[in-house]
């Protein structure tokens, strides 16, 4: 069985440790924040670029390459946004940072602020965290009651305050200038890029850095060891470890970190999450979050792929697949933000869009017309499918309706929100084609359940 | 003239045919110069770029360039730099004109995009275009001609949402309508400066509404029905009167103020039944205050003169000009003008004070400015009589000279184009003393007084130029016929002189053109039926010493 790596997730339920700033202190707590302000700011962002770390979000940027698009000649001040809206379905991470380890996403902060020359910070934690809201306010009043957040950080010099912002409940505030917007104390319409590219023209119109909670508390991690230490870790240009968050119909769903790459799909659900629940083969899985496109045990992926400098033919099942941010792009879905959903065969595909479907159209923003009207409308026909008629051609209009999302909006949320249904009727069309048969018939899989 | 900066080009393709274009250019106004229509809802020239209603994708490309040497690609098919064209659509709107951009908007990509906006814009859209009164002028329609699937895919229930919300005193909202373009929000922040439209709810439910406690009743809170490209937002005013097909058009200016906004004033048969702003980049861009577009109504107002009136009594032109000849000629002539009167008129009011041998004052109505469109001064044509030489200083609200002569005994008659005497501060004893020849368009204490009433026309029935506050001359045209029984104030006024004994143009605009360039030094070269549409900048140097009352509005900046 593939051993789990846990670098960010070392402490997480850890009998005994709480997120108290002592208990951080006993498990070397701050020793890289000091560590990082006796260097030249400047150093650590070449640290992180020789890391090689790739934004845990759901993108996969290079971090290090973000902060140096940072626009440093304006004059304005920089800013630092943790994106701590963590509301992928799916995905379930960040929460146990925020809740049990508040002060490894301060450190690494402050040393994120110390390299990038960032006077403020904000952490933008979504409405439905209350509790790891609570829990950062009281961490950020221990660490600045200890000089570890403040005007002049362990007598350095370097001053930096943090702000927690709770959101008010809605997906969209995930993407990062939505946030910004909202942040800003708007409605969080994403901004049209060009021109409002957050490292320009971001919180403020000033230059902006917006990163996840998981990809900055690796900044910890790199001063520690070293950014040409860290790249070693995982495997090339898909460094470091990565917390996987497997729901679903799994025997042992939950939270795994593996370092990036050395876990295949079918190592991670047979092996480490125990595989299917008794009786029930695996049908479908979903890598990266919802709105990755979904994977269909049996299907084949092949290709020539980079290994080293060499390409090297690949012949993959689902199974085969790398849990890294480039195998899963190989293999036409995204590593996205490590939120695996697993289906197995009692479940209806058709519903499951439905329930993926409804989500979207209530969290889509509304600003631009594809997604606004697209969304609803769909999940309108799944909807239909589920609960009234469902008609033979409803999947020819769901991929077309989606295929007029995708690619149009002016965030991403157009792609999130048109992939699964793109991806769930060109894999699952015979069951979209024969739900309505199948619901005379009982449930799919329904009665052999029984 | 000061030369306006020239801007740096850029040399832009589109759909295969260069443009020079200003840097930063969007791809909409650079597409309308070649002539090419990109079909949009959301932009507006005038207001913040957006790009929410993703009707304006277009595929754009840059020239390829190796990165290593950065020498152009050739592409050995065409002998050309190779263009690297993005594999997703871009906005127009949002797109600016950059050295080698190309641009299509005629592939296959791009009618995709379109049709599928069209589609998604239609699915929640309630197609009530048969009660509708945008239908006739709603991009929706127009765009759907193009770009419409001509039948629905759609066979979920529609959204419901609130369909005549009174957003205040003049607007109405109908919500299912509403494409959520967010133009109306934009404007009330960008150009009116009163924040009080907002959407609520989210995604397809999305709402246009009022912030709470707040309604839409600035005085410019109609531009938000103009520049709505569907019929979610219907001026109160108009709502349900006319179908627009059947109205005329007329270029009109709008008389509240010297800002002189451009206007259309739209009729049938005879009737006005709405006025809308007439795009001028140099005067009110695209707006129009509230309070310019109900002026049609003086038209049919209940206290229009309507006849020629003698010592109270209606009577015949003949006999009204028998009394006036008289007065005239009996000496002990005033005259006052107007800054309401068109530059025409006040020409001849000029000849006619000169043949009595009168002199002439006009009255000036001050008035608060809103730093927008409507200024301190609200007399429209101020600079008019100015520069016909009318007066030669500016002019007080009360004719306190009038009075002091009027007292002295040297005033037996006092000619009156429009102006009411009593609110110029003259007493009942004082015109007691005086006959008074009136021409005016309503009733009111001087008429009632008057030996003679002659009958005159508002502006919008009758032609002329006035000079804004820009010292800027501009054309308006009569847009219906004039109400029985009044008759051009330019046919009353060039009478009047020849009954003083003066010679006068024929009363018609033509006829005073005829003469206006070579008798006013500052008209020269200018003629009535070449005027452009957005006026001309007269020199205003010989003004330059007066001290105007206006403060700034929009495109105007006042002397310091």
């Amino acid at each position: 069985m593939p051993e789990q790596r846990r670098i960010i997730f070392r402490h997480i339920d850890e009998p005994g440790y709480t997120p108290e700033l002592g208990c951080y202190l006993r498990h070397g707590g701050y020793e890289m924040l000091r560590k990082a302000l006796q260097r030249k700011p400047e150093d650590w962002i070449d640290e992180v670029k020789k890391s090689g770390l790739r934004g845990r979000g759901g993108a996969g940027f290079p971090c290090g390459v973000k902060w140096t698009l940072v626009d440093r000649k304006s004059g304005k001040p920089i800013y630092l946004v943790v994106n701590a809206d963590e509301s992928e379905p799916g995905t379930f991470k960040d929460r146990y940072i925020l809740h049990q380890d508040p002060h490894q996403l301060l450190e690494s902060i402050m040393i994120t602020g110390f390299a990038n020359n960032v006077k403020q910070a904000y952490i933008y934690i979504r409405g439905e965290f209350p509790h790891g809201a609570r829990i950062l306010e009281r961490a950020i009043a221990e660490a600045r009651a200890a000089n570890f957040v403040g005007p002049n950080v362990l007598g350095s010099g370097y001053g930096c305050e943090i702000f927690v912002h709770r959101g008010a409940g809605a997906y969209i505030c995930g993407e990062e200038t939505g946030l910004i917007e909202s942040l800003e104390g708007k409605r969080p319409y994403p901004r049209i890029k060009p021109p409002f590219f957050p490292a320009v023209l971001g919180l403020y119109q000033c230059p902006t850095i917006v990163n996840n909670v998981e990809t900055l508390c690796h900044v910890r991690h790199i001063v520690e060891i070293g950014g040409e230490a860290y790249a070693k870790i995982g495997t090339p240009n898909n460094t470091g470890t990565r917390i996987l968050c497997v729901s679903g119909q799994v025997q042992r769903p939950g939270y795994y970190e593996f370092e990036v790459g050395k876990v295949t799909l079918g190592e991670l659900l047979n092996e480490v999450c125990g595989g299917p629940l008794p009786g029930r083969t695996f049908k479908a899985v979903i890598p990266g979050g919802s709105s990755a496109k979904v994977l269909k045990f049996g299907e084949r992926f092949k290709g020539k792929r980079k290994v080293g400098a060499e390409m090297v033919e690949f012949d993959w099942g689902v199974e085969d697949i790398p849990m890294d941010f480039d195998s899963l792009a190989l293999a036409g879905s995204m590593g996205g933000s490590g939120g695996v959903i697993v289906m197995d065969d009692s479940a209806s595909m058709v519903e499951v869009l439905a329930n993926i479907n409804e989500f979207y159209a209530h969290e889509s923003c509304g600003q631009c017309t594809p997604c606004r009207e697209g969304s609803l409308w769909m999940k309108r026909i799944t909807g239909r499918m589920v609960h009234g008629a469902a008609r033979a051609e409803d999947a020819a209009l769901l991929k077309s309706v989606a295929d007029q999302i995708a690619g149009r909006t002016i965030c991403a949320f157009g792609e999130a929100c048109a992939w699964p249904t793109q991806s769930f009727t060109a894999k699952f069309g015979d069951e979209f084609k024969s739900y309505e048969d199948s619901k005379k018939q009982g449930r799919a899989g329904a009665a052999e359940l029984a | 003239m000061i030369a306006p900066p020239k801007p740096e080009l850029v040399t832009v393709n589109i759909d295969g045919r260069d443009i020079a274009v200003p840097k930063g250019t969007n791809v909409i106004e650079a597409a309308l110069r070649l002539g090419i229509d990109v079909p949009h809802y959301c932009y507006h020239p005038k207001l913040s770029v957006v790009g929410n209603c993703r009707m304006c994708l277009i595929e754009m490309g840059m020239p390829a360039v190796d990165p290593a040497t950065k020498a152009a690609v050739i592409d050995p098919a065409t002998g050309r730099q190779k263009i690297n064209w993005s594999p997703r659509p871009a906005i127009g709107c949002g797109t600016g004109a950059s050295p080698g951009l190309h641009v299509r908007t005629t592939s296959q990509l791009v009618r995709d995009c379109r049709e599928g906006v069209m589609e998604f814009l239609l699915v929640n859209h309630p197609l009530d275009c048969p009660i509708c009164d945008q239908a006739g002028e709603c991009k929706l329609q127009e765009q759907a001609t193009g770009y419409g699937r001509g039948y629905s895919r759609y066979v979920e229930p529609k959204n419901v949402k609130p369909k005549r919300t009174a957003l205040g005193p003049r607007v109405t909202l109908d919500d299912e309508r509403c494409i959520l373009c967010s133009r109306c929000i934009r404007f009330c922040q960008e150009v009116a400066k009163d924040d009080v439209l907002g959407f609520i709810d989210r995604g397809s439910h999305s709402t246009l509404t009022c912030y709470p406690g707040r309604r839409l009743e600035n005085n410019y809170s109609l531009n938000t029905v103009d520049i709505c490209p569907v019929g979610a937002l219907t001026s109160t005013d108009f709502r349900f009167k006319m179908r627009v097909w059947f109205l005329k058009q007329t270029n009109s200016i709008d008389t509240e103020s010297s800002v002189g906004a451009n206007t259309v004033v739209w009729s049938r048969e005879g009737a006005i039944y709405r006025i809308t702003p007439r795009r001028n980049d140099e005067v009110n861009d695209t707006w129009l205050a509230d309070s310019a577009r109900v002026l049609y109504k003086q038209v049919q107002a209940d206290d229009r003169l309507v006849s020629i009136t003698v010592g109270g009594h209606a009577a015949t032109e003949g006999d009204a000009f028998g009394k006036a000849d008289e007065l005239l000629r009996a000496g002990g002539v005033a005259v006052v003008g107007s800054g309401r009167s068109s530059v025409e008129e006040a020409f001849l009011t000029r000849l006619l004070a000169a043949a009595a041998r009168a002199e002439a004052w006009i009255v000036a109505r001050p008035g608060e400015g809103d730093g927008i469109l409507v200024s301190a001064d609200r007399n429209p044509n101020v600079r008019g009589a100015l520069v016909t030489g009318l007066v030669s200083t500016l002019p007080e609200p009360m004719l306190g000279e009038l009075a002091a002569r009027i007292d002295q005994g040297l005033v037996k008659t006092v000619v009156s184009i429009g102006e009411d005497l009593v609110a110029g501060g003259l007493t009942a004893a004082q015109l007691g003393t005086v006959r008074v020849i009136y021409v005016g368009t309503h009733r009111d204490a001087t008429s009632a007084l008057a030996a003679v009433v002659l009958p005159g026309l508002t502006v919008f029935e009758k032609s002329g130029t006035f000079v804004n506050q820009q010292f800027r001359i501009q054309k308006f045209l009569a847009a219906v016929p004039p109400v029985a029984g009044a008759r051009d104030d330019l046919h009353w006024l060039s009478r009047l002189a020849a009954a003083a004994g003066g010679a006068a143009p024929a009363g018609d605009v033509r006829s005073v053109w005829a003469s206006l360039p070579a008798a006013v030094p500052a008209l020269a070269g200018i003629g009535f039926d070449t005027l452009p549409d957005t006026g001309l900048l007269l020199d205003p140097t010989p003004w330059a010493g007066l001290k105007f009352p206006e403060g700034r509005t929009l495109h105007y900046q006042p002397a310091p």
